[in-house]
């Protein structure tokens, strides 16, 4: 395909994508504007990661997409299959084998290494603006780190439901300054976000928000002292690996309501049961 | 003894218009001081240019800090000035939505300053919330309500609450009684003065209505086209004002 520059986006939107990395990468957690590019799909569909994405990829990198956990959806077959045409990578669905890891909505199982990068796809990155909606306020909060209202904001979810009830895009704080949205990854992935070895880079096509976390940065889950940020995932192994630690969905399997739980993250799973573990409710 | 607060010289121009010239004052901790005058006098921006909302054309506004002492509020930081703000003063709007978030909790409401200065114990700010739900003579049993359910009246005393909360030494208010039935406004009155004088308090009350600095203010100013035109103690000047434009003020209040 040589309709398109290697990756889709032209070299010097790239270079503005990049600059808007770095500087993410030397302020972990600060959101740095970019000028978002019009992409071939809808915002819906991550079109921040994907800028992101194309803005990393080289020749040599092996790419991933997950979506919700798994590889194969219409949303990462698409994505996958547009960087594949685009820019001519090798594509994987092995955690492992991955350089390149767009994701939505989970980190993966497998702990990720030095080398790798995981870019995600951001729909709202302003944690502040549920309480906040006025951004020259926002901005100023963040510089100035007056992040009492983060704290509002859980508060009234344990006065509504006697506990932090907030358990998707849950807020942490960078390197004791910033306060951060990870995106909608279930709170079980926020430990994950912090010391990770991995590079970790944010992106937000509508919102025109770019930021990052370098390897091994400090991230932590806001929290009260006497109700404490809680990892939380539904309390079974998985029906078909048996993985006790791993994050699971529960899928209905028959006509009859019949139910199971399975790990969220499908190449976990596999390469579990591919070395021979097996849950209670595996064929 | 050191004035808690030193307004000297403030003046704030609106293009050409003036909106306030030239006014010096000292508030001494524990004083009121009202403000008083016509619509479009200048009271509201002597006031927000006090309280840091506006920046004067020209001006110092003293604050006696507890750590450092007397500071210059006008040419301080704004990251301290806004420290300032959550910590040892206190705004009272006129219309309580300006100064509530009307999609929060009465409780989130009052415990916001409490965790804007490092709270992180949820039993204790709840408690504290509601002990001050009941100190301005709202059942604590509304804790989990939003204001949005509230009354005029009780919406602007959750927002007096939420001011109060930590504690403030200077509390600036801008007609707190104004747009109230007049029953409700007598209440408020007695609640704000029973808080002021159990707290020590020191405050600036700006208002119409000169019943409200009849009932609270120790001083009092009157402006009149962006200036001061009289001050003193706020009996003095209510029963035997000197400038002309007082005795009109005050006349046109006997009238009524
Ligand atoms: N943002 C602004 N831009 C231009 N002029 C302004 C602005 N705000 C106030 N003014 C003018 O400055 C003068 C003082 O206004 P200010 O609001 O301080 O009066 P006030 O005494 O608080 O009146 P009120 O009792 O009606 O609240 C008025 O002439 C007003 O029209
Ligand atoms: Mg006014
Ligand atoms: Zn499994």
């Amino acid at each position: 395909m040589t309709d398109y520059n290697f990756a889709y986006l032209d070299e010097q939107t790239k270079r503005m994508i990049r600059r808007a990395i770095l500087k993410g990468l030397a302020i972990p957690g600060y959101q740095v504007p970019f000028a978002s590019r019009e992409m071939p799909m809808p915002y819906g569909w991550g079109t921040g990661g994907v800028q992101v994405s194309a803005a990393v990829l080289t020749p040599e990198d092996r790419f991933k997409v997950i979506d919700q956990g798994a590889d194969d959806t219409t949303n990462a077959v698409s994505i996958r299959t547009f960087f594949e045409r685009t820019a001519g990578v090798k594509t994987t669905t092995k955690t492992t084998d991955a350089s390149v890891i767009q994701t939505r909505h989970r980190i993966p199982e497998e702990p990720l290494t030095e080398g790798q990068i995981l870019v995600y796809q951001v729909p709202i990155p302003e944690p502040l603006r549920f309480l906040e909606p006025r951004e020259s306020e926002t901005r100023k909060m963040h510089s100035l780190e007056e992040y009492g209202l983060m704290h509002v904001k859980l508060y009234e979810d344990i006065s509504r439901h006697g506990h932090i009830a907030t358990s998707y895009a849950y807020p942490v704080k960078v390197e004791g300054h910033y306060v951060m949205d990870p995106s909608p990854i279930p709170k079980f992935d926020n430990p994950k976000l912090g010391d990770m070895a991995a590079i970790q880079l944010f992106g937000a096509g509508r919102e025109q928000r770019i930021y990052a976390l370098p390897p091994y940065t400090e991230v932590v889950s806001l929290d009260f002292d006497d109700h404490p940020f809680e990892a939380s995932k539904a309390d079974h192994p998985c029906g078909l690996c048996g993985a006790e630690d791993s994050y699971l969905d529960e899928v209905i399997v028959d006509d009859a309501g019949g139910r199971m739980f399975v790990c969220s993250d499908t190449d976990y799973c596999e390469a579990r049961q591919a070395a021979g573990h097996r849950g209670k409710d595996a064929a | 003894m050191t004035p808690l607060l030193s307004v000297q010289g403030i003046t704030k121009r609106y293009g050409a218009h003036i909106g306030c010239a030239d006014v010096s004052f000292d508030l001494y901790p524990g004083e009121v001081m009202g403000i008083v005058g016509e619509s479009g006098s200048g009271k509201s921006t002597l006031l927000n240019c006090m309280a840091g909302h506006l920046t004067p054309d020209a001006g110092e506004v003293v604050f006696d800090t507890r750590a450092e002492g007397p500071r210059d509020t006008v040419r301080m930081s704004e990251p301290e000035r806004r420290m300032l703000s959550r910590t040892d003063w206190a705004f009272v709007h006129q219309h309580a939505r300006d100064g509530l978030r009307m999609g929060v909790s009465a409780g989130g409401n009052v415990g916001e300053r409490l965790m804007a200065v490092g709270a992180r114990r949820y039993g204790d700010i709840r408690d504290k919330a509601s002990d001050w739900l009941e100190r301005v003579e709202i059942d604590a049993a509304r804790i989990d309500d939003r204001p949005t359910t509230f009354s005029g009246g009780m919406q602007q005393r959750l927002q007096i609450a939420r001011n109060l909360v930590t504690g403030p030494r200077l509390v600036f208010m801008d007609e707190p009684t104004g747009g109230l039935d007049v029953s409700v406004q007598a209440r408020l009155l007695d609640l704000l003065r029973g808080l002021v004088r159990d707290m020590g308090l020191s405050a600036i009350i700006v208002t119409h209505d000169l019943a409200v600095v009849r009932l609270l203010a120790d001083r009092l100013m009157v402006m009149k086209s962006g200036h001061v035109v009289e001050a003193g103690l706020t009996d003095q000047v209510l029963d035997d004002p000197q400038h002309a434009y007082s005795q009109l003020l005050v006349s046109s209040v006997l009238q009524v």
